[in-house]
C-alpha cells in the first residue's frame, strides 16, 4: 500500500479535517505540557477506577461523538437541501451516512447512557463503587479505543460506506474493497467488548451491592431500567460479536458465511444483525425511560404512578425485544406467515410502552410541577415520542411497510424515537445529575434556550421527512432531481437540522458559562426535590467512597421519607469505620491501546501488527491475573476530615 | 457471611437422595434413548427428534439434581436460586429464539429465490409458462 492510499486525499473537506485534527492534538499537548497537567491526567483520569470519573469520561466522549455525528448530519442536510447538488459526491455521501448512523448509535447514545448509569446507579443503590471497578475501567477504555479506531477512518484509509447496517453483499470485499468496512467491523468489535463487560458488571452490581433494606421492589425505577438493560446487553451483544466475527472472516480470510459465492447466505447477515439490532433499540431506550421516570416524579413532587406496572412493562419489553427483529426486513421475502407473526409481535410490544406513557401522565396529574430544564426535556419527550411510537405502529403492519420501507418516512420515524427518546433523555439526565458530577447546576435560562431551539429545530427537520417519505423519496440517495418536487421540503428539513446544530452550540456555551458563573452547591440535594439515595450524600459531589456510612432503605424513594422524618443525613462519628476501596490501575489503558494496535493492523490486513497487538493484550491480561493487589483502606481520620466531623 | 459449605455438610449425614434419584433417572433416560435407536422401527428423523428430547430432559435433570442450579452460595443471599433459574430459563429462551427463529425466517419463502436454487426455480417458471400456454 502506498502512502497516498494510506491517507485519504483529494477532498478539501478532508484536508480541512486533517488540519483541524493536527491543530487540536498540538493544542492539547501544549496545554498539558505548559500547565504541567500530565501527571494530573494520568493519576486522576487515565488510571482511575472510580465509577463517577469513568462516567464523566463516558459522557465527555459521547458529547464529542455527538459533535462528530452531528457534523456528518449537517453535511448530509447541506447536500440534500437543493436538487442536483454538487456539494458531496455519491461515495462521500455514502461514507457520511454510514459513519453518522454508526457513531450516533454505538459511540454516542450507548456511552452517553452508560456514562449516566455509571455516575448514578452505584449512588442510587447506596454502593461504594461497582462490583468490578477494574473491569469498569477496561469497559471504558475498550469503548473509547473502538470509537477512536472507527473515527480515524475518515482521514486514514477511508470510511466504511455500506450503511450502519452493513448489509451483505454490499459490505463484502467485491463491492466494498479497501479498509473502510474493516474499520466498522473492528471498531465495533473492540467497543462491543466494553459494552458486554459493562453489562456483566452492572448486572452483578445491582443484584449484589444494594444498600441494606433495598429489596428488588424497592429499587428506584432508573435502577430497574438499568438492570433490565444490562440483561438485554448480556444476551444480545454476543449475537453482534459473532456476526461481526463471521463477516471479518469473510473479508480478511476469504470465508463464505455471507458472500454470494461458496454457498454463503447474504441475508443471514441482515437476520443476525437485527437479532442484535432490535434488542439494541431497547438497550438505548430503556435507561431513557428510567431517567424520565425519576425526573418526572421529582419535579411533579409525586411518587411515580404505577411503580410495579412500570417495572413489569420493562420486564415484558426485555423479553419481547427478542421477538420482533424481522420487522426491519419485511420486504426480504420470507413470506406472509412470517411477516404476519412479526407484525403482531411488533404491535404488541407497543402496549407496555403505552402503559409507561400513561403512567408518566398520571404521575404529573395533580402534581405541583416545576418547569425546570430537565422537566421540559421530559415533557418534550412525551409529545415527540408518541409521534415516533404511532408511526412505528404504522410501520409494524407488514403490508403497509412495503410502501414505507426504505423511504424518508422510516428515517423520520426512527429519529422521532431515538432523538425524542434517547437524546432528550441524555440531555435531561445530564442536566438533572450535573450538580452530582460537578457541584454546580447548568444555567437554567440558557438551558431553556437550548431546549426550545433544539425542540423546534427537531420538528422542523423531521416532520418534512415524513411527508417526503410518503411522497416516495428513498433514504440513502445522495441527490434527487428538481422534477421530483422534493426541493422545498428538503430545504425546510435542512433549516431544522441547522437549528439543532445551533442548539448544540448553545449547550456547549452553557457548559462554559455555568463553569464560570454558576452558584456552587452546598448540599447533596441540589434540586431540593431528590427522592432517591444519590441525593442523600453529604456533599454536592460525593467523595470517592460515596457514603461514609451505608444508608438503610425501606421504600423506593427513601430520601423523601428521610426528609419527612427529619433524619439527619450527616453520619454519626461513632459509625465511621475504615472503608475498603480499589486501587487505580494503568493496565486497562494499556490493554485498550494494544487493542488499538491489533485492530489497526487487522484493518489494513497487516497481520504482523495484529499479532503484536494481541500478544500485548494477552500480556496485560497475564499481568492482571498475577496482580495480588487487594486495594487499600480509607482511614477513619480521613473520612472524618472529609465529612467535616469533629470529636 | 454464611458458610457456603453448609448445604453440602448437611447432606453428608444421610443418603443423598437427590443425587441417587438423579442418577437413576439419568440411567433410565440413557437406556430409553438406546432402546429407541436400536429396537424401534422409526425413521432416522423421528429417532433423532426423540433422542434429542431425551437429551434435553437429561441436561435439565442434571442441572437440577447435580449442578445445584436452584441453590445459592449464601444462605440469605440477595442473589437467590430463583435468580439463577430465571437466568438459565431466559438464556434457553433466547438461544431457542435465535436458532429456531433464524432457521424459520431464513427458510420461509426466502429459499425460493436463493441463488443456489435459481436454476431449478427458472425451470419451474418455464414449466409454469408451458402449462399456461397449453391452457390457451
Amino acid at each position: 500500500m502506498k502512502w497516498d492510499e494510506f491517507f485519504v486525499t483529494g477532498d478539501p473537506l478532508i484536508y480541512g479535517a486533517d488540519v483541524s485534527i493536527v491543530l487540536t492534538v498540538i493544542g492539547i499537548l501544549f496545554y498539558l505540557t505548559y500547565f504541567k497537567k500530565w501527571k494530573w491526567l494520568w493519576t486522576e483520569w487515565l488510571t482511575t477506577v472510580d465509577h463517577k470519573k469513568l462516567g464523566i469520561m463516558y459522557i465527555a466522549s459521547a458529547v464529542l461523538m455527538l459533535f462528530r455525528g452531528g457534523v456528518d448530519a449537517l453535511l448530509m442536510r447541506v447536500q440534500l437541501a437543493t436538487p442536483d447538488s454538487k456539494f458531496l459526491d455519491s461515495q462521500h455521501y455514502n461514507e457520511i451516512f454510514t459513519t453518522h448512523g454508526t457513531i450516533m448509535i454505538i459511540f454516542m447514545a450507548m456511552p452517553f447512557l452508560i456514562g449516566l448509569i455509571n455516575v448514578v446507579i452505584p449512588l442510587q443503590i447506596g454502593a461504594r463503587d461497582v462490583a468490578f471497578p477494574y473491569l469498569n475501567a477496561v469497559s471504558f477504555w475498550t469503548f473509547f479505543i473502538g470509537a477512536m479506531l472507527f473515527n480515524i477512518s475518515f482521514v486514514i484509509g477511508g470510511s466504511p460506506s455500506a450503511g450502519w447496517t452493513s448489509y451483505m453483499p454490499l459490505a463484502g470485499n467485491e463491492l466494498s474493497p479497501g479498509p473502510g468496512q474493516n474499520y466498522y467491523l473492528l471498531g465495533l468489535q473492540i467497543a462491543g467488548i466494553g459494552t458486554l463487560l459493562t453489562g456483566i458488571n452492572f448486572l452483578v452490581t445491582i443484584l449484589k451491592m444494594r444498600a441494606p433494606g433495598m429489596t428488588l421492589f424497592r429499587m428506584p425505577v432508573f435502577t430497574w431500567s438499568a438492570l433490565i438493560t444490562m440483561i438485554i446487553i448480556v444476551f444480545a451483544f454476543p449475537i453482534l460479536t459473532v456476526a461481526l466475527a463471521l463477516m471479518t472472516f469473510d473479508r480478511l480470510f476469504g470465508a463464505h458465511f455471507f458472500t454470494l459465492q461458496g454457498a454463503g447466505m447474504d441475508m443471514l447477515w441482515a437476520n443476525l444483525f437485527w437479532l442484535w439490532g432490535h434488542p439494541e433499540v431497547y438497550i438505548v431506550v430503556l435507561p431513557a425511560f428510567g431517567m424520565f421516570s425519576e425526573i418526572i416524579s421529582a419535579f411533579s413532587r409525586k411518587t411515580i404512578f404505577g411503580y410495579k406496572a412500570m417495572i413489569w412493562a420493562m420486564v415484558i419489553i426485555a423479553g419481547y425485544s427478542f421477538l420482533v427483529w424481522v420487522h426491519h426486513f419485511f420486504t426480504m421475502g420470507q413470506g406472509e406467515l412470517v411477516n404476519s407473526v412479526f407484525s403482531i409481535t411488533t404491535m404488541i410490544i407497543g402496549i407496555p410502552t403505552g402503559i409507561k406513557i400513561f403512567n408518566w401522565l398520571f404521575t404529573m396529574y395533580k402534581g405541583k410541577i416545576s418547569f425546570t430544564t430537565p422537566m421540559l426535556w421530559s415533557l418534550g419527550f412525551i409529545v415527540n415520542f408518541v409521534i415516533g411510537g404511532v408511526t412505528g405502529v404504522m410501520l409494524a403492519m407488514a403490508a403497509a411497510d412495503y410502501q414505507y420501507h426504505n423511504t424518508y418516512f422510516l428515517v423520520a420515524h426512527f429519529h422521532y424515537v431515538l432523538i425524542a427518546g434517547t437524546v432528550f433523555s441524555c440531555f435531561a439526565g445530564l442536566i438533572f445529575w450535573y450538580p452530582k458530577m460537578f457541584g454546580y447546576k447548568l444555567n437554567e435560562r440558557i438551558g431553556k434556550w437550548v431546549f426550545w431551539v433544539f425542540n423546534i429545530g427537531f420538528n422542523v427537520c423531521f416532520i418534512p421527512q415524513f411527508i417526503l417519505g410518503l411522497d416516495g423519496m428513498p433514504r440513502r440517495v445522495y441527490t434527487y432531481s428538481a422534477a421530483s418536487g422534493w426541493g422545498n421540503m428538503n430545504m425546510l428539513s435542512t433549516v431544522g437540522g441547522f437549528l439543532m446544530g445551533i442548539a448544540f452550540l448553545i449547550l456547549v456555551y452553557n457548559f462554559y458559562y455555568s463553569f464560570r458563573y454558576s452558584e456552587r452547591e452546598n448540599t447533596g440535594d441540589s434540586w431540593g426535590l431528590g427522592r432517591t439515595l444519590e441525593w442523600a450524600t453529604t456533599s454536592a459531589v460525593p467523595p470517592h467512597y460515596n457514603f461514609a456510612v451505608t444508608p438503610t432503605v425501606d421504600s423506593f424513594d427513601p430520601l423523601i421519607k428521610m426528609k419527612r422524618n427529619n433524619v439527619n443525613l450527616k453520619p454519626k462519628i461513632e459509625d465511621i469505620k475504615k472503608i475498603h476501596m480499589p486501587d487505580n490501575s494503568g493496565v486497562p489503558f494499556f490493554m485498550a491501546s494494544f487493542f488499538f494496535v491489533a485492530g489497526f493492523g487487522l484493518v489494513f490486513e497487516w497481520y504482523w501488527m495484529g499479532i503484536v497487538g494481541l500478544i500485548g493484550v494477552f500480556i496485560t491480561l497475564i499481568i492482571r491475573s498475577f496482580d495480588k493487589n487487594e486495594g487499600y483502606y480509607v482511614s477513619e481520620e480521613e473520612i472524618k476530615e472529609t465529612e467535616r466531623l469533629t470529636v | 457471611m454464611a458458610n457456603p459449605q453448609d448445604s453440602l455438610s448437611r447432606e453428608h449425614g444421610g443418603i443423598p437422595w437427590k443425587h441417587v434419584i438423579g442418577y437413576i433417572l439419568s440411567i433410565i433416560l440413557t437406556a430409553l434413548a438406546l432402546w429407541v435407536t436400536f429396537e424401534t422401527g422409526f425413521s432416522t428423523r423421528t429417532i433423532l427428534i426423540i433422542i434429542f428430547i431425551f437429551a434435553f430432559l437429561q441436561a435439565a435433570l442434571q442441572l437440577l439434581m447435580f449442578m445445584h442450579m436452584t441453590e445459592s452460595s449464601e444462605k440469605k443471599s440477595k442473589l437467590t436460586g430463583n435468580t439463577q433459574t430465571g437466568n438459565i430459563l431466559f438464556a434457553a429462551f433466547v438461544a431457542i429464539v435465535i436458532v429456531a427463529g433464524s432457521v424459520w425466517v431464513m427458510g420461509a419463502g426466502h429459499g425460493k429465490h436463493d441463488h443456489h436454487k435459481m436454476d431449478s426455480k427458472m425451470e419451474d417458471m418455464k414449466m409454469d409458462g408451458d402449462m399456461k400456454m397449453e391452457h390457451k
